[in-house]
């Protein structure tokens, strides 16, 4: 007997939705026997995890203003990605959009409501795609490897807040509390139906990306130069124009999210605002296989796994890094399962000296 | 068992996933016996071989060495049975010396000093007719001194069952003969030798014997003496095919494009392509012959302005096209279609199917943001049909295509933009000979519209009968620019091998073909 891996050619679309509910399931499982070694009944765990993401109206919008930047960032990635620029700078470009936002929201908050926002939401997105272009920029012209330096910006973007935060944009009237001055009114987004305007703003989002990736000729081009720069080129693509304008898109969608954090959620900057959001959906982007409408779906799912985890926290009285362990477990069957997607194991008898020489499976 | 048998292999199997590369393969080859493999791409002859020389194991069957039944497991254990094998792709370290390679992987002593170490490569070479410098680095060989390297290794590692795989392919016509003679020489000492080749003229020349592999199945062994290339070629093709390449005669041809002193540098600063100067006319095929690397490829990008020149002119018509990016070219309406050498990484997406693929040269030309597919679906049907292609869908990843319409989609695509010039670089490589000739032909219908082709090849038969003329390169130089119909090959290769033709030419290309 032998085992070997073996190079799936190409899989179909129904056996990689069975693999990956598969995965999920085998995550379930491996996660029930963690759950029942820290002595707890696993279905009813799993039963409150949906329960404390959709349970109550106001558990569901807590996990619906979870979704909200989680899919905007997703989009974004999902655009650099499709020309293979593995953007990881999204925490930082986070960031930056709610730098550009709050330094709108608190210097022109007498403006009107409309016009505080919009300046915002320009300035969020602006900052947040320069953010992206110095990579961007970096790797057209120098071809510097844009992970290392998209994940170091992220660094220095958090910094930048840290130092406002404590130093120039620290609100005098906090008594010395290091923390910058909510926003008025004026520059928190509305709500509606109960959430704030940045769902609508996200699904629409959906569909400028979907048709921009699918039906567009500069999404045609960010998918050709994805595939082979030199095919790009020879096709008369130009390879550095193509390169900043999608980075820039990608950068200025994780900006938008920034802004949106900011303004409907933390009122104010803090050095929270990107609270990782930027690295989740690296993964919502990838597990979706960068198409629009399932980073929706995916985002979602990712969002309830999020509250769910952090509801069962206080009802079980479990400690956080048992919820984080099976938010993790749950990831690590999903993402691992790609592997069968693409290679397949096969189980074989040894038959070198059979006298017909056959080979069985 | 007969003592005069060197290799014998019977009923060899081996399966990659589902797709089987060899089945129940027999192959019998005597000492001092010459014998070539033959058989198209993905006909199972490199995994034939491998497996005789320990990287894979078969999955079923027996491997006699001598008569005596061996199980290798590693291409160590096969020299230690005296399997020496030396690879298309070279297995040499570069930054080594020639004789610290020989000596990689078989140590004699712990020092590499020792004076008869030294002796023993030298004798061999004498036995062998072999030249080597010892200490010339790797990284300063031409190809056929690496090649040659890489028999000594074999050699000296006491190999006398010798696998050559694809060993001409990169070879001038000079170094050629040189190494078949090296060949001959091993065969005096009682080597046996596996030639793996899909060359018929050189299976004819030097071979005893010819075992055709066709989808992994050993079709037929036999002696050189009883068979005829015609006979060869269906065997390998399974149906009777005609070998002669069709050349039409196109009375009037017109210079349409003038490149004059085209040089390119690379990233280093070094010419790839020196002071480069000819004319393409009308209803012509170009041939562009050398060996591998010598600029081929740099001077096909240059022509469609995909990559930058260093200076020179490039005159299509009077129009200067130095310096224009392909979109430029085209928006002047001068139509140069490209078919690179490297297809699915340069001339198609792999992942996507035909109609994005067609969209490719399409796109741009379209109206406002968005791309428009209907009408593609269209071309692409077209497509499918008149150039017979077999895929299971317009939409179809085009990378899981056969490498023949694979070509096919690719050739199809940049005869659709009725080009005035068509840059063919290697355009049948890898293609079964079925194919290739359906592309010969393809290339001929144009020539015969008035487009003018240059036609990069490697293959110098095929080249000297479907060219009008044929460019030599030999180091990003032209060496020669000649007559096809007046040369020989041996001429040919030494202008490959970098002797400049004479003067007196009639074909320097500043005169209208027609005239020759």
């Amino acid at each position: 007997m032998g085992i070997k891996v073996i190079k799936t050619p190409e899989c179909s679309k129904r056996k990689k939705v069975w693999i990956q509910m598969g995965a999920i399931l085998a995550a379930l499982v491996i996660t029930s026997l963690f759950i029942m070694a820290i002595g707890h009944n696993p279905f009813k765990v799993y039963f409150s995890m949906l329960e404390g993401a959709l349970g109550t109206p106001y558990r569901l919008k807590e996990t619906l203003v979870k979704v909200i930047p989680l899919l905007i960032t997703a989009l974004g990635i999902a655009v650099a990605f499709k020309m293979k620029f593995w953007n990881i700078g999204a925490e930082g470009q986070i960031l930056m959009g709610a730098f550009g936002a709050s330094y709108m929201a608190l210097n022109f908050d007498y403006l009107p409501k409309v016009v505080v926002l919009t300046m915002m939401i320009i300035a969020g997105m602006i900052c947040g795609g320069l953010w992206g272009l110095i990579p961007g920029y970096l790797k057209a012209q120098f071809n510097t490897n844009e992970t290392i330096i998209t994940l170091m910006m992220n660094y220095i973007a958090l910094k930048w807040i840290i130092y406002l935060q404590y130093g120039p944009w620290k609100d005098p009237s906090s008594l010395g509390f290091p923390k910058v001055a909510n926003f008025k009114d004026s520059a928190t987004l509305p709500n509606v139906f109960g959430v704030h305007i940045g769902w609508i703003l996200a699904l629409i989002l959906v569909i400028i990306i979907y048709i921009f990736l699918n039906h567009t000729k500069k999404g045609y081009e960010i998918t050709v130069l994805g595939e082979s720069e030199n095919t790009a080129r020879y096709a008369g693509i130009h390879v550095k124009n193509v390169i900043l304008i999608a980075i820039f898109i990608s950068g200025a969608l994780a900006g938008l999210s920034g802004m949106i954090e900011a303004s409907a959620v933390s009122n104010t900057l803090n050095m929270e605002v990107a609270g990782g959001m930027g690295y989740s959906a690296i993964i919502v982007a990838w597990l979706s296989g960068l198409s629009a409408p399932i980073i929706a779906i995916v985002a979602v799912l990712f969002a309830v796994l999020i509250q769910g985890g952090a509801y069962i926290q206080t009802a079980f009285q479990i400690p956080q890094s048992a919820a984080d362990i099976i938010q993790a477990m749950i990831l690590f069957c999903v993402l691992g399962s790609q592997f069968f997607i693409q290679y397949k194991i096969v189980f074989y008898k040894y038959t070198l000296h059979s006298e017909k020489g056959g080979h069985t499976i | 068992m007969n003592q005069t048998v060197a290799v014998e292999l019977k009923g060899i199997t081996k399966t990659f996933g589902t797709v089987v590369a060899n089945e129940k393969v027999n192959l019998t080859v005597q000492k001092g016996e010459i014998h070539a493999l033959l058989g198209e791409n993905g006909a199972g002859k490199s995994t034939l071989v491998n497996m005789l020389s320990g990287l894979y194991s078969p999955d079923g069957g027996y491997i006699y060495i001598r008569g005596k039944r061996v199980q290798l497991t590693s291409p160590k254990q096969a020299i230690e049975y005296g399997i020496g094998m030396v690879h298309q792709h070279f297995k040499l370290v570069e930054s080594f010396t020639a004789k610290e390679n020989i000596i990689a992987g078989k140590r004699d002593t712990w020092f590499t000093t020792h004076k008869h170490i030294e002796d023993k490569i030298l004798s061999l070479c004498e036995k062998y007719d072999l030249k080597v410098e010892l200490s010339k680095r790797v990284e300063d060989m031409s190809v056929g001194e690496k090649q040659m390297l890489e028999i000594i290794k074999v050699l000296y590692q006491g190999a006398d069952i010798l696998i050559l795989d694809e060993p001409t392919a990169v070879l001038t016509p000079q170094e050629v003969e040189r190494l078949f003679n090296i060949i001959r020489k091993m065969k005096e000492q009682d080597c046996a030798v596996i030639l793996i080749t899909h060359k018929l003229h050189e299976v004819m020349a030097i071979c005893d014997k010819v075992s055709v592999l066709r989808r992994g199945e050993n079709v037929a062994t036999v002696k050189i003496a009883e068979t005829t290339p015609t006979q060869l070629v269906e065997l390998m093709v399974g149906r009777p095919t005609d070998l002669a390449i069709q050349n039409y005669k196109v009375a009037f041809g017109e210079p349409i494009y003038k490149v004059n002193n085209l040089t390119v540098k690379d990233k280093e600063n070094v010419s790839v392509l020196d002071q480069v100067s000819f004319v393409m006319n009308t209803g012509e095929i170009l041939g562009v012959a050398g060996v591998a690397g010598s600029g081929q490829k740099e001077l096909c990008e240059a022509l469609c302005g995909t990559s930058k020149i260093s200076s020179g002119e490039l005159i299509f018509k009077e129009q200067h096209l130095e310096g224009k990016s392909p979109r430029e070219i085209y928006n002047r309406g001068i139509h140069i279609g490209f078919v690179p050498e490297d297809r699915l990484g340069m001339g198609l997406v792999g992942n996507m199917g035909i109609v994005d693929n067609l969209l490719l040269k399409e796109y741009y030309i379209q109206q406002g943001l968005l791309v428009n597919r209907k009408g593609l679906k269209d071309k692409a049907n077209n497509l499918i049909h008149t150039l017979e292609v077999k895929t299971p869908g317009i939409d179809h990843p085009v990378k899981q295509l056969s490498g023949g319409n694979i070509q096919k989609v690719l050739i199809g695509r940049e005869l659709a933009l009725s080009p005035d010039v068509l840059v063919t670089s290697y355009p049948v490589r890898g293609l079964d000979i079925g194919a290739a000739y359906q592309i010969y032909d393809l290339l001929n219908k144009e020539k015969q519209k008035g487009v003018s082709i240059l036609f990069v090849g490697e293959d110098l038969d095929v080249l000297m009968q479907i060219s009008d003329r044929i460019l030599v390169l030999c180091d990003g130089k032209v060496t020669g620019l000649v007559n096809a119909r007046e040369i020989t090959k041996e001429a040919l290769g030494l202008m490959m091998a970098g002797h400049v033709q004479e003067e007196g030419g009639d074909y320097s290309g500043n005169k209208s073909y027609k005239n020759a």
